[in-house]
């Protein structure tokens, strides 16, 4: 007797903190201290993106304490970085013992804007555009370079056939006469270069992924001459496919994103293109004003370039010393553009680059879809299960179908309590645990049945059968546990979520068979069913 | 109600029926295995792009986008490789599946211009708000480590049972049930090959599913062997088996039953993106459960008819 007090004290308990969890979930306005704990929908469901980031040490030479530190550091900046940018509740994480970082941005539209945000280095620097002179050498120097070494380059092919260069325009204007030699030679880089409006220095936008490969192939730019090195311009965001400027600069930085004190977004109200549209104010502290007041009054008709991450966003030419530290960069902006360089400016440049390895982006529609869908899966499967279990069960079969709602609300209920994430794997592992949910009950039943039919009394029966069905129920299902521990261990976010609702249904569905639906047996048949038990 | 009363059916003498069949489905997977080099992985395990795009007409007398046209579109912006494939949407909403390797490197951005193209070529098909549904870019080495987490995470829950069933029953029922596993693991993934479907994250997730599922279907009927072996001391293994398999199948045909039913309903309404792993699912529970009744009794019997010729048969020892 004092067992069966305490067996019903257990199911009390269960049943109140479950209730407790589940309530807030269907009755709406609920004292908030009520709704504190609640259950979050994954990505997958509200839609929102997730990227994964490694940070690149590939070509640095930080030792691994300076390591540890670039990464913390990243990991502050890039959090930085988004809290500016302003999405609700994102999520930002260091996986454990490696240089990733993962992100999630939830309800995210355009993952695209937050990626190019959160994977720029931000290494603002301010150089030299090389002379004419230069300029001239460097294209000599790449395209005999290239010409020697086009088996290399297979990808330049269309560039080497001499028939094709006739309408070459003589890039730097110089008016000396080629002669036969020079003739004979396809100018390889100074086609790709020309844009097929015949701009030099520019680079049509099918020709961009060649150009793009060479400037990360090491051996063209050991080919460089010395001192000098070939940028991109930025590209324009009204027009992404049109053709990009190329510079060719010096290497050394005059002054750098350290010197910076602080960076705006402004509004130009010009009528000329140059001064309408959004633009960037860049001010600098004391000591790299001080610098830039040198170097502009010393350089007076150069071009000064402003590169951000190795692209040069404009070049504009020294036209007086810049005495205050302030500097505009213009150029093309959309409002978005303008605000996310700024961002990215403020927080701070990144101490080694990091590359987005992993991205994965939910649209709302899809998240929407698959609630509604995954919930009219989960009521059509309920409405059989428990439909079935009473026609072939009779009453057993409705006490069966307690123990499959109960089920299904524990899980929901253990979920929000433990304040977990709800994704469509886990409404997977939901779903299926509703079948399996009754195979306790069956296995219990079948049980039963045959003790019935071997003649034993109903009480009897039902003990027994319930006594027997617990030790096979019991290695039928921790064998289920074992798989779904392991689910959990190895699973990234959704599989970990299909993984954790199994377990909890496991379990709720073990303590609902065995021991609830024990209880109102019991009650039932010392009660009711003393002569006949519907089974 | 009842389906069946007391069965007397006589699954063991039919062990070598089942065996070949189960040989035949499983060669025909091996076969497809083969010519098609490996399962195909998704872009979990392979690094790629994948993306589920909505084309629905946006402007008034705007027609369907067709498929070839995409094709075009990304052949001339460089992306040549792409699988492009419709699929059904609800309330004739046009959605379009694309799946393409990274052009250049991460960097480059391919999921982007892919979307850039579209909305430049297909602007009448394209409302910003809700073009994308899907969009994953996986680097290569992710996937790499992905596949290497996924072995590595099949062989400790494989590891895990068989130690759990040698301590609970013993050796060959461990044994057996593993043997079953691997039958039903091999046929689900035959299956995908045959049909071209794609063997991605959360199907390696549905497969350890389907290995506790059969597992909990094998050792429900194991259990009874256990019992019916301490009964029936007598009688030969094979027919206390057999006998252990009639007294079980009740159970067996109605676990599966509400268990198939329930994953049908997320098969059918689940939406897109459950639906692979609702099918390997499904495909799990009828293999599971035939497994669990001609595979894994049918071995043992196979392994202590073996014994008894070495010994000297049951009834004459006892």
């Amino acid at each position: 007797m004092r067992n069966r007090k305490m067996r019903g004290l257990i199911i009390l308990v269960v049943l109140l903190v479950t209730a407790y969890y589940f309530l807030p979930l269907v009755v709406p306005n609920l004292p908030s201290f009520w709704t504190t704990k609640r259950l979050k929908l994954g990505l997958d469901l509200q839609g929102g993106s997730q990227i994964q980031l490694e940070v690149d040490f590939t070509n640095s030479e930080l030792s691994v304490k300076e390591r540890e530190d670039a990464i913390k550091t990243a990991y502050e900046i890039i959090r930085n970085r988004i809290d500016q940018f302003g999405v609700a509740e994102p999520l930002i994480q260091r996986v454990a013992n490696t240089n990733r970082i993962i992100i999630q941005l939830p309800g995210l539209k355009d993952p695209s804007r937050a990626k190019d945000l959160i994977g720029k280095t931000a290494m603002l620097e301010f150089k030299f555009v090389a002379s004419s002179e230069q300029m001239q050498e460097t294209y000599e120097t790449m395209d005999k370079f290239l010409q020697e070494n086009i088996e290399k380059y297979e990808f330049l092919e269309e560039f080497s056939d001499i028939n094709e260069t006739d309408e070459v325009v003589d890039v730097l204007g110089t008016e000396e006469e080629m002669d036969d030699e020079s003739y004979n030679n396809a100018m390889i880089f100074t086609d790709l270069t020309t844009s097929e409006t015949g701009m030099p220095l520019q680079i049509d936008y099918k020709h961009l992924a060649k150009l793009k490969s060479l400037l990360k192939d090491p051996l063209f730019l050991q080919n460089i001459p010395t001192g000098l090195q070939i940028a991109l311009g930025k590209d324009n965001k009204h027009d992404p496919y049109s053709a990009r400027d190329i510079y060719i600069l010096h290497k050394s930085a005059e002054i750098t994103g350290k010197s910076l004190d602080n960076a705006i977004t402004k509004i130009g109200q010009g009528y000329t293109a140059k001064d309408k549209g959004p633009y960037i104010m860049l001010e600098f502290k004391k000591t790299g004003a001080k610098k830039f007041k040198n170097i502009t009054g010393q350089n007076i008709g150069e071009r000064l370039a402003v590169i951000l991450d190795n692209i040069v966003f404009i070049a504009p030419t020294i036209e007086s010393r810049i005495p205050d530290g302030q500097a505009r960069i213009t150029g093309n902006f959309t409002i978005e553009e303008c605000h996310d360089l700024v961002i990215v400016l403020n927080a701070g440049s990144l101490p080694a680059p990091v590359n987005i390895i992993e991205e994965r982006t939910v649209g709302p529609t899809l998240g929407s879809d698959s609630i509604k869908a995954g919930i009219l899966a989960a009521l059509i499967g309920m409405a059989f299960v428990i439909l079935f279990m009473m026609i072939y069960y009779g009453l057993s079969g409705l006490f069966a179908d307690i123990a499959v709602i109960v089920n299904v609300t524990f899980i929901i209920a253990v979920m929000t309590m433990l304040e977990g994430t709800l994704t469509m794997p886990g409404i997977a592992g939901m779903i299926l645990t509703i079948g399996m949910a009754v195979d306790a009950n069956v296995i219990i039943f079948e049980r039963i049945r045959e003790y019935l039919e071997a003649g034993k009394t109903i009480r009897s029966a039902v003990d027994s059968g319930f006594r027997r069905a617990l030790v096979t129920i019991l290695d039928a299902n921790i064998t289920t546990l074992i798989t779904a521990l392991v689910l959990y261990q190895f699973g990234t976010g959704p599989i970990k979520g299909f993984a954790v609702t199994l377990s909890i249904g496991i379990v709720g569905s073990m303590f609902a068979s065995i021991v609830l639906v024990k209880a109102i047996f019991d009650g039932f048949v010392t009660n009711t069913a003393k002569d006949k038990l519907s089974i | 109600m009842r389906f069946f009363g007391k069965t007397k059916i006589d699954f063991i003498g039919k062990r070598r029926i089942a065996f070949a069949i189960s040989l035949v489905i499983i060669l025909a997977g091996i076969v497809s295995l083969v010519i098609n080099k490996g399962p195909k992985y998704s872009i979990d395990f392979t690094g790629g792009v994948a993306m589920e795009l909505e084309l629905t007409p946006v402007k008034e007398g705007a027609q369907a986008v067709d498929i070839q046209a995409i094709r075009d579109a990304l052949i001339n912006a460089g992306i040549e490789d792409a699988e492009i494939q419709e699929i059904k949407g609800a309330e004739g909403k046009q959605l379009v599946l694309i799946k393409t390797q990274i052009v250049g490197d991460m960097k480059d951005k391919t999921s982007t211009k892919v979307i850039d193209v579209i909305k430049k070529q297909f602007p009448d098909n394209v409302d910003p708000a809700t073009l994308i549904r899907l969009q994953e870019e996986v680097g290569p080495k992710i996937g790499e480590e992905l596949k290497g987490k996924a072995i590595l995470a099949i062989f400790w829950a494989l590891l895990g049972i068989i130690l759990y069933i040698w301590w609970r029953f013993e050796l060959t029922f461990g044994l057996a049930a593993v043997a079953a596993l691997f039958h039903d693991v091999l046929i689900t993934i035959g299956i995908f090959s045959l049909l071209g479907k794609d063997i991605s994250l959360s199907i390696v997730a549905a497969l350890l599913t389907i290995v506790g599922y059969s597992l909990n279907d094998t050792i429900v009927v194991f259990d009874r062997v256990r019992e019916d072996l301490k009964l029936y001391r007598k009688e030969p293994y094979g027919s206390v088996i057999n006998h252990s398999i009639n007294e079980t199948l009740s159970r067996t045909i109605i676990t599966s039953l509400t268990t198939f039913v329930v994953v049908l309903s997320l098969y059918i309404f689940g939406g897109s993106v459950i639906h692979d792993f609702a099918f390997a699912l499904l495909v799990g529970v009828v293999v599971g459960t035939y497994s669990s009744i001609f595979v894994a009794s049918p071995l043992m019997v196979e392994h202590f008819n073996k014994k008894e010729k070495k010994l000297g048969s049951r009834t004459k020892k006892k």
